[in-house]
């Protein structure tokens, strides 16, 4: 089974957003970056592929110089190989049509990658992927076995789960769960010695149009002051919940 | 040329986000001197929707269609847009609805912006606010295609009634060979979901242990509220991870969120963040909490809560 798990790469949560020219651009400026981490699980349940069941796992994203370390971090954790498509990621359509053409080209069987990434949190590129290339597609998973080129997955719904049988070629929207956080793998010396050596091929964008564009960001308004109620008054509490805040 | 809108029922019945994007398809129809048009599979009853601004249903009535299934449902309602001419559609932001809308997308050739949280502040270039950053900013996105989605956020519109009544019509859309079957569902159906409540009650790690969950559900109850908790909560096994809210959990969109006996830790905030209003209970003034939230009470709350239910059921009983 081949496998490739889409990579995102984003600023790590603790991160403070800050935009520049004309609050057009995001500033990354002292940010630092991370996998992003629904891949991250999806990743991890990849690494379980392969050791139980002989999977190769390679890793993708697409996006410029900048991502290669978050890509030798997966590598480091134990991917075979990784590929960067060398362009700048506009918007979710462009971005999985670059990744359309990876899978149709490598011939994989199973496309793991996140439900949403948490920078423009679209939720969108791996259902575009899967309709791109004909693949079944199955989102929130939160559970995935596979046998032969049968699959069941879990899927999270509004208010649980389902449990779905499917075939490859599949593409899925991986979340926790896929494993579970202390599943989580922190590179040691020897993935990281043995990442450097691993092939990171860097590939030439295929022709895609985006289909939506990104014109300027905001701050959400500063919030206010915090009402303190006393815990001996909370009748104010529900007072206020009612005639000022409106919510109950 | 109608707005199309994907109305999600349940058991026959629609959902509250339904409503919420009929109501915000009401808006774009106004906007751009049309109609709206719904699009409603397995729905007992349609004239609710004429309150929310729907001018004409396209009821499908088929039994295939009686589990979810994000191909079949993307494909009905491909074949709805087509049959309006629509070049708007608008969808919310349910586990189902963002299922589907990618594989809508691709199908329509359509640029989908999710997550929007404000009627398009122009539809000329189509401009529209949705949170990115996990709620840290919001971005305008710009959608360039002739056929534009729009994935709406729960609770961000709001219900706007409208005096109008909806005609309704048999719609009987080729419906595609499933390829993903659901072999079995594992749902609470007596239970508010986090997706759809309004108001989130939600318990931290300052609540000790399990066994005090009952007055967390009490209150839920009084409120008509979901129950949720913290990150660590879920991993503990105090509660179930369904549960769990915050960056790496459910996202919460609700009007109220009431946070007991939880720090506030960044990656929770993430989460909870696009909830309007928020009151955080805790024993410690300096919880991180307090600086996101718009009420907080310092105390104790095995001493709070339990009065907190007294005073609302006191006020609920007067309402
Ligand atoms: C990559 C990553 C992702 C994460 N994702 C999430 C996520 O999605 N969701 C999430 O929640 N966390 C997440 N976390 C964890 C997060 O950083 C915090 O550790 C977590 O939110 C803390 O949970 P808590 O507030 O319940 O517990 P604590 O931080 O232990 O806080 C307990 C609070 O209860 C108060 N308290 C104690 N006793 C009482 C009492 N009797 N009455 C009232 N208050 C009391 C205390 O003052 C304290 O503020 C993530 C962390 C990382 C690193
Ligand atoms: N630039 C990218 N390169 C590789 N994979 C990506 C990229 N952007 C998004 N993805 C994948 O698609 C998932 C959902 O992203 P999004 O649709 O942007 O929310 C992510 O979790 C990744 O697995």
């Amino acid at each position: 089974m081949k496998i490739l798990v889409c990579i995102s790469h984003v600023p790590d949560t603790t991160s403070k957003i800050n935009f520049t020219e004309d609050n057009t651009k995001f500033d990354a400026n002292g940010v630092q970056f991370v996998i992003n981490p629904y891949d991250e699980f999806g990743l991890t349940r990849a690494m379980w592929f392969k050791e139980k069941q002989g999977a190769s796992v390679d890793v993708v994203n697409v996006g410029g110089p900048e991502t290669e370390p978050t890509l030798r971090k997966a590598l480091a954790i134990g991917a075979d190989a990784a590929i960067r498509i060398n362009t700048v990621a506009t918007d979710a359509f462009s971005v999985a049509k670059q990744l359309a053409h990876v899978v149709s080209n490598g011939g994989y069987d199973l496309v793991i990658a996140g439900r949403e990434s948490i920078d423009y949190n679209g939720g969108m590129v791996p259902g575009m992927l899967a309709a791109l290339t004909n693949a079944n597609f199955v989102n929130s998973c939160i559970g995935l076995e596979i046998d032969g080129t049968s699959a069941k997955a879990v899927r999270e719904i509004d208010g649980g789960k389902e449990t779905v049988s499917t075939s490859l070629p599949l593409v899925v929207g991986g979340q926790k769960g896929l494993v579970e956080e202390s599943d989580l793998r922190i590179p040691n010396m020897r993935g990281i010695m043995m990442a450097r050596k691993k092939p990171l091929t860097v590939s030439e964008p295929v022709e895609a149009s985006p289909e939506t564009q990104s014109v300027s960001f905001e701050k959400p308004a500063p919030k206010g002051a915090v009402t303190l109620v006393s815990p001996d008054n909370l009748d104010e509490l529900v007072s206020l919940l009612h005639n000022e805040a409106k919510v109950i | 040329m109608s707005v199309l809108v994907y109305t999600e029922s349940e058991q026959g019945h629609f959902k509250k986000a339904a409503l919420e994007v009929a109501s915000y398809a009401k808006a774009v129809a106004d906007q751009l001197g049309t109609t709206v048009t719904a699009i409603s599979v397995n729905a007992a009853d349609t004239s609710v929707l004429g309150n929310y601004g729907v001018d004409k249903v396209l009821h499908v009535n088929n039994d295939k269609l009686n589990s979810f299934n994000a191909n079949a449902y993307a494909n009905v309602i491909k074949q709805a847009a087509e049959n309006e001419s629509a070049k708007v559609i608008i969808i919310s932001s349910s586990a189902d609805s963002k299922y589907l809308a990618p594989l809508l997308a691709v199908g329509l050739n359509a640029g989908y912006a999710s997550n929007v949280v404000a009627a398009p502040s122009s539809t000329s270039p189509f401009t529209v606010k949705r949170p990115a950053f996990t709620n840290k900013a919001f971005e305008n996105t710009q959608i360039n295609t002739e056929v534009k989605i729009i994935g709406v956020s729960n609770n961000a519109f709001g219900l706007v009634e409208n005096s109008g009544s909806a005609s309704a019509e048999d719609f009987s859309p080729a419906i595609p060979e499933f390829a993903v079957n659901v072999e079995s569902v594992d749902k609470a159906t007596d239970k508010v979901t986090i997706a759809d409540a309004e108001i989130v009650v939600s318990g931290g790690r300052g609540l000790k242990g399990p066994e005090n969950w009952g007055m967390i559900e009490e209150l839920a109850e009084v409120l008509g509220a979901a129950t949720a908790c913290s990150k660590p909560v879920s991993d503990l096994g105090w509660r179930p991870h369904s549960e769990h809210v915050g960056q790496t959990g459910k996202p919460v969109a609700s009007n109220l969120y009431i946070a007991i006996g939880i720090s506030g830790a960044i990656q929770h905030l993430a989460g909870i963040n696009a909830s309007k209003v928020k009151v955080v209970v805790n024993t410690d003034p300096e919880a991180p909490f307090f600086k996101a939230a718009d009420y907080g009470v310092v105390g104790d709350a095995f001493q709070v809560i339990p009065e907190l239910i007294e005073k609302l059921k006191a006020f609920k009983a007067q309402q």
